[in-house]
């Protein structure tokens, strides 16, 4: 018989993860962990855990893996890279730690075409500290920061962050996939494999936004939440790959 | 050799082949003598966006076992903090320099040495220290810089070289220590390299969410820290014992002292002498304690508004009277006017002839 399922060798089988119920942070490592197995680079691979839910992602990952400050993790990971240029490294951030406490950070790594793959998760506000606006809110948007909705005159507008990053030079690879369905699950493997392989080919700075869900801080039902994807963030966050080198596949 | 150079050049003799930084006045010159000979030696030289992300590539470049530094001045030193505690808590070594200027704000950049309590107190949030030399010359401050790096390595510690501008900008011949080749350091199997055949991942962390652990973490720091006040405590003295009095001072101040003390002693045939902390932390508490008891009275200099008399005052414990002369926010004490502070913190503790 044909296995429906297999554990990957990127995530430790003896750890159950934190995340919520129908939280895509789950898929989302599910995804660099096979990635990074059928790349066959799990030994030689280097992760950057950030602040955010994904905290603890070192404890899920079968790779040697640094936890930085919040918002930090590029700059981390240029560390980790300039003195080990031929390990894989990767940092895994969230919209609040990727966007905003951390925006020089990943600017300035990006356009230092910094040969790292950055792994983001949008998923539209600040998860581990209850929901409150991230950059990313939508206008309209409530959170536990914006009551009423996000109302743009006050809280200004959110940051498309791969695009925002396509106005550099630095970046060999920029993608934005999504989480809410099967199909869009394979698209993103494939723009994370991508990614990682700009990086492993030392094509400079790769970076994969995911759309991901939150149903704990938005209140939804897990199913409802992937809806929300799919009809709120994908119409204010397109998908597809922004910029791929010429070889890449 | 200036200062700045004798520094940036004694790291790398020891090895280190790492720098990430971002330029201020009085440091710029330890900055850019790295990006000119760092690649030199295979080395890498990076400017980082800012003091914040320079520190935060020390810390990834140290988690990942190399010998790393950074050097800065203090509105940079203070954007460091939030990476030095990181780096406390996860246990990375890596040397940093701040060459002390003038504050509180963006202050000036004549020489001072207003930021030792952020150095020796922790500086950022968490119970933490690092082990702080303060050099007085180009020589010393060479000496001190290669050692360093063996001394962050040996306790997972980060060592930081309090400069003042004074020392940074001197020109003085420096002799310096042989080249080390990195390869032939020790290993450092906690490093974050790649798993390899390992099957357990290594983690450089500083997260704990249980209160147990992170008191576990604690333990373990505090007891380093006392294994490094007992094996790390460095000073200096001249003339200090059996002397009258004592002046205390560290740094570029201490040379001003020593110039202050040979004068009294020439011409009031004063017997002065000279403490000089070289570990800021570990301080010296006990040699000083037991020299200032066989004294009629101590004297601290410092180019601050009072900072490291609060560590002698504590070492001391009232045994006998505690005197203070600084100048802050860039001015340095001449001479002269230390002289005038010996002379008055003599005549101030020495018994009245009444009472003799
Ligand atoms: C310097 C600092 N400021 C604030 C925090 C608190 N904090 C922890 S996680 C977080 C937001 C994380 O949100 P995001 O990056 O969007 O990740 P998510 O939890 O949504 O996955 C904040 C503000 C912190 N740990 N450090
Ligand atoms: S709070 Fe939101 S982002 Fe965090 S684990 Fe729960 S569902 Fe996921």
């Amino acid at each position: 018989m044909h296995p429906v399922f297999e554990p990957t060798s990127g995530l430790r089988a003896d750890r159950v993860t934190h995340y919520c119920p129908g939280c895509t942070h789950g898929v989302a490592h599910r995804l660099v962990a096979e990635v990074l197995e059928e790349l066959g680079v799990l030994e030689r691979t280097v992760g950057v855990a950030s602040v955010g839910c994904s905290v603890l992602a070192y404890e899920y990952f079968r790779v040697d893996m640094q936890e930085a400050a919040h918002g930090r993790a590029p700059a981390v990971a240029t560390g980790i890279k300039r003195v080990l240029p031929d390990r894989v490294v990767f940092t895994y951030q969230g919209d609040g730690d990727l966007a905003a406490i951390g925006m020089a950070e990943i600017i300035h790594a990006a356009a230092r075409g910094e040969n790292i793959t950055v792994v983001f998760i949008n998923n539209a506000n600040y998860g581990m500290t209850s929901g409150q606006m991230a950059p990313t809110t939508l206008v309209g948007q409530r959170t536990t920061t914006t009551p009423a909705g996000r109302d743009p005159v006050q809280a200004g507008y959110p940051i498309r962050v791969a695009e925002l990053l396509n106005a550099l030079d630095g970046p060999a690879y920029l993608a934005r996939g999504s989480l809410h369905d099967t199909a869009h699950i394979l698209q993103a493997k494939r723009y994370i494999r991508r990614a990682f392989q700009a990086q492993i080919e030392g094509r400079g700075f790769s970076l994969v936004e995911l759309l991901s869900s939150c149903p704990t801080n938005w209140g939804l039902e897990p199913v409802e939440a992937l809806a929300f994807i799919r009809d709120r963030l994908v119409p204010q966050y397109p998908l597809g790959e922004l910029r791929r080198p010429e070889g890449v596949r | 050799m200036k200062g700045n150079e004798a520094m940036a050049e004694a790291a790398i003799r020891a090895g280190c082949r790492y720098f990430f930084g971002y330029p201020i006045t009085p440091q710029s010159e330890l900055l850019e003598y790295m990006a000119k000979h760092m690649a030199e030696h295979g080395g890498v030289f990076l400017q980082a966006e800012s003091e914040v992300s320079a520190i935060n590539m020390v810390y990834g470049a140290a988690g990942a076992g190399a010998r790393v530094m950074t050097a800065t001045s203090s509105p940079g030193f203070s954007l460091m903090q939030e990476g030095i505690s990181y780096m406390a808590g996860a246990e990375l070594p890596a040397v940093l320099v701040n060459v002390v200027r003038g504050g509180p704000g963006l202050g000036g950049l004549q020489p001072a040495q207003s930021d030792y309590f952020q150095a020796t107190k922790g500086g950022g949030h968490g119970d933490y220290r690092l082990v702080v030399l303060a050099p007085s010359s180009p020589q010393e401050a060479a000496d001190l810089v290669y050692e360093a790096f063996d001394v962050a390595d040996r306790y997972r510690n980060v060592v930081l070289i309090l400069a003042d501008s004074i020392l940074a900008q001197a020109m003085e011949p420096v002799e310096l220590p042989p080249p080390r080749d990195p390869a032939g350091l020790p290993a450092k199997p906690w490093a974050t390299v790649g798993r390899g055949r390992r099957q357990e991942t290594n983690v450089v962390n500083s997260l704990y969410l249980a209160a147990e652990d992170l008191w576990a973490l604690n333990q373990r720091l505090q007891a380093k820290y006392r294994r490094i006040e007992a094996e790390e405590t460095r000073w200096e003295e001249e003339g200090a014992e059996g002397a009258d009095w004592l002046v205390v001072a560290y740094g570029s101040m201490a040379r001003i002292a020593l110039a202050a003390i040979r004068q009294v002693r020439r011409e009031d045939g004063l017997r002065v002498g000279l403490f000089r902390p070289i570990s800021l932390w570990p301080f010296p508490a006990r040699p000083l304690a037991r020299r200032a008891a066989a004294s009629r009275g101590v004297l601290v200099l410092e180019m601050s508004a009072g900072q490291m008399v609060e560590d002698v005052r504590l070492a001391v414990e009232g045994a006998v009277p505690v005197r203070f002369f600084g100048k802050t926010g860039g001015v340095v004490p001449e001479v002269e006017e230390a002289v005038e502070a010996i002379r008055r913190m003599v005549a101030e503790t020495a018994p009245h002839p009444a009472h003799r």
